[in-house]
């Protein structure tokens, strides 16, 4: 199951640093990063019931229930 | 005089020159078995199969041997078995350059290398590098040699197809020749003539899937280079002479070079020679001698046939799918095509099977060519990405891989050719839990090493009872079939590959070498009833 409650221990500071690992770089510096942060994170997870309902949520957000 | 059947290719090998035959001044149309139309090595394989196993069979081409050019290169080990089985591996295996080693490049840096065979214990190698006009020649040559032992095989060169008539009892068929025209029936029509295929046309049937934009150059270059005997791909290559690029090497000093163009290209010019050379220059350095022997260029598609299997019509080869080379799926799933059809038709024939098990052709194979479509799409979008977004993932997939193992398996340049298993298939029967996953029903069987050579030369080309660690009757007849026991002792190999947990079993394998049931211990009343299933009388 994809975990859609709050999970982060410091929202705040995960946020920042997520932020901040793209600075200085040009716009296709940081959709590279993105790429490969999405690929990293996909092998992480390694689940693919969770993986396909990230993918979902991501492209419809609104189908996300309660 | 008008030539009624021109050449539409040059020939690297005349095999089986025009000869009138009888049929052609027949007052009436005469009536074959089997006819089969297309000497490419798909039709030549068929014609084979059916001949050694005494069903009489009529090829019929257009042209009077294997076309001269580049097309196929990489034939896979389950192709060399069953040429193996075919009695023409020798000479292929002889004259192939063997190769089980890849390498994956981007740009200029080596991101991985891999093996496609890490496993010991089989007699062919994963792969062999060999033209396909060779391949086609050496299976000819053992159409030869088993026509001398008997097989009842004709091969008719410069006997094209014009039209097919399907009737309820046979196919008539309109032939031309250089002699003129000529008709001829058959009971069984089998359409190996290719992507293309006229009788696909004649016949109305749709052939859909997609084409991918884009072309790509390949170049058969003849130089003395000490380059390993690896497949070597590029991705977006240092020496930017395609977007992608890849080397394999051929026998007698010949390699293959494949250059992605893209889709908006001047075709004439980029056949140029002095073009070619530019691109071929600046991936070899400057100081390599070579001289190019053959190029092209290519456009690929993935798609195949709704159906196979039409009544009397089977489609075998290109002419039932076609898909992109990467993973060297074009003639090695053909060549499968070929050993699933022939055991079942010669059954029909003899009157041992029901002509539904043909049926099972069509949902076997179809099985296999969505496999291979699928394999080879997937390959294809990644070497040659469709969007903006789609490069930016494959660039990162390429960076990461460098570092990290998990990209590599994400990497891909052609997933290489591996025979299909036929899961959920009708012919299957009992399964055993213990038993390895890789062997389950459906499955090819894995070759070993047994007391006398090897096991799949064992097996032969009949249903065969394979007893592991216990026993079974000599010979067992049921349904019209005669099965032979195959007794053997577990080896690591045989207890890696087929025992798993068991301490012993019995496998019931078809004439295709694919399992099809398994058990702990024999039992009479479960194996003919498998046979049974395995015929299509289950
Ligand atoms: C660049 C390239 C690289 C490839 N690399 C590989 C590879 O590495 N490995 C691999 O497995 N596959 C590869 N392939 C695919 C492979 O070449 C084909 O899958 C294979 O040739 C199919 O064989 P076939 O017998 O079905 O058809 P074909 O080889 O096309 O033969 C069809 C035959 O039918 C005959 N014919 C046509 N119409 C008529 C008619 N009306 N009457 C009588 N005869 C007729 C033709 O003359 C021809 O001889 C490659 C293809 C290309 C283009």
């Amino acid at each position: 199951m994809l975990i859609t409650t709050p999970n982060l221990t410091k929202p705040d500071e995960t946020y920042a640093a997520l932020i901040a690992t793209h600075e200085g770089l040009s716009e296709a510096g940081s959709h590279a990063l993105n790429a490969r942060l999405i690929l990293i994170l996909m092998n992480h997870i390694g689940n693919d019931a969770v993986l396909a309902e990230a993918l979902r949520l991501a492209r419809d957000p609104e189908s996300a229930q309660g | 005089m008008k030539d009624l059947v021109p050449e539409r290719y040059a020939l690297a090998f005349r095999l089986y020159p025009y000869a009138k035959s009888p049929d052609q001044d027949a007052a009436s149309p005469v009536r074959h078995k089997v006819v089969v139309v297309g000497g490419g090595p798909i039709g030549l394989a068929t014609a084979l199969d059916l001949g050694r196993r005494g069903v009489p069979v009529v090829l019929l081409d257009d042209h009077e041997g294997a076309g001269l050019g580049s097309r196929a290169l990489c034939f896979s080990k389950r192709t060399l078995e069953i040429c193996d089985r075919l009695g023409a591996a020798g000479p292929m295996l002889d004259k192939g350059v063997q190769w089980n080693l890849g390498k994956v490049f981007h740009d200029d840096r080596l991101l991985y290398a891999f093996d496609l065979l890490p496993e010991t214990g089989h007699a062919f190698p994963a792969f062999i590098n060999l033209q396909q006009p060779w391949f086609e020649k050496f299976l000819h040559d053992a159409i030869v040699q088993a026509q001398a032992e008997g097989a009842p095989i004709e091969l008719r060169g410069r006997n094209r197809v014009d039209a097919v008539t399907p009737a309820t009892d046979h196919v008539a068929l309109d032939i031309m020749t250089p002699d003129g025209p000529y008709q001829l029936q058959a009971d069984w029509l089998i359409a190996c003539d290719g992507a293309r295929s006229p009788l696909r046309g004649m016949l109305g049937l749709a052939f859909d899937g997609r084409v991918f934009e884009d072309n790509f150059l390949i170049a058969d270059v003849k130089m003395k280079a000490d380059f390993p005997t690896e497949r070597w791909f590029w991705f977006e290559p240092h020496f930017k002479s395609g977007d992608s690029a890849l080397l394999h090497k051929q026998p007698d000093d010949i390699w293959r070079i494949d250059f992605q163009l893209g889709w908006d290209i001047d075709r004439a010019k980029e056949l140029e020679p002095a073009n070619i050379r530019a691109r071929v220059d600046a991936m070899l350095g400057p100081d390599v001698e070579y001289e190019l022997d053959w190029c092209s260029i290519y456009t690929f598609q993935c798609r195949r046939m709704d159906k196979f299997r039409h009544g009397r019509v089977l489609f075998a080869g290109d002419s039932a799918h076609q898909v992109s080379p990467f993973g060297a799926r074009g003639a090695n799933s053909g060549i499968q095509d070929v050993d699933n059809l022939a055991w079942k038709l010669a059954l029909v024939l003899d009157g041992t099977a029901p002509e539904t098990l043909l049926d099972s052709y069509d949902v076997e194979r179809v099985h296999g060519a969505d496999e291979n479509i699928l394999n080879s799409t997937r390959a294809t979008d990644f070497i040659t990405p469709k969007s903006p977004v789609s490069k930016l993932f494959r660039n990162a997939v390429l960076e990461l891989a460098e570092h990290l193992p998990f990209a590599r398996s994400v990497v891909n340049s052609g997933r290489l050719s591996v025979p299909c298993t036929y899961d959920g298939s009708v012919l299957n029967g009992d399964d055993h839990p213990a038993m390895p996953a890789r062997t389950r029903p459906g499955s090819p069987c894995p070759d070993a090493p047994v007391a006398d050579g090897w096991l799949l030369r064992r097996l032969g080309r009949g249903f065969v009872l394979m007893a592991i660690n216990t026993d079974a009757p000599e010979c067992l007849a049921a349904h019209g079939v005669r099965v032979p026991r195959l007794a053997l002792d577990a080896t690591p190999e045989l207890t890696a590959r087929y025992l798993g947990e068991a301490r012993r079993a019995v496998y019931l394998i078809r004439p295709d070498q694919h399992v099809a049931a398994r058990w702990e211990s024999f039992d009479e009343s479960a194996v003919a009833a498998a046979l049974a299933r395995a015929i299509g009388k289950g």
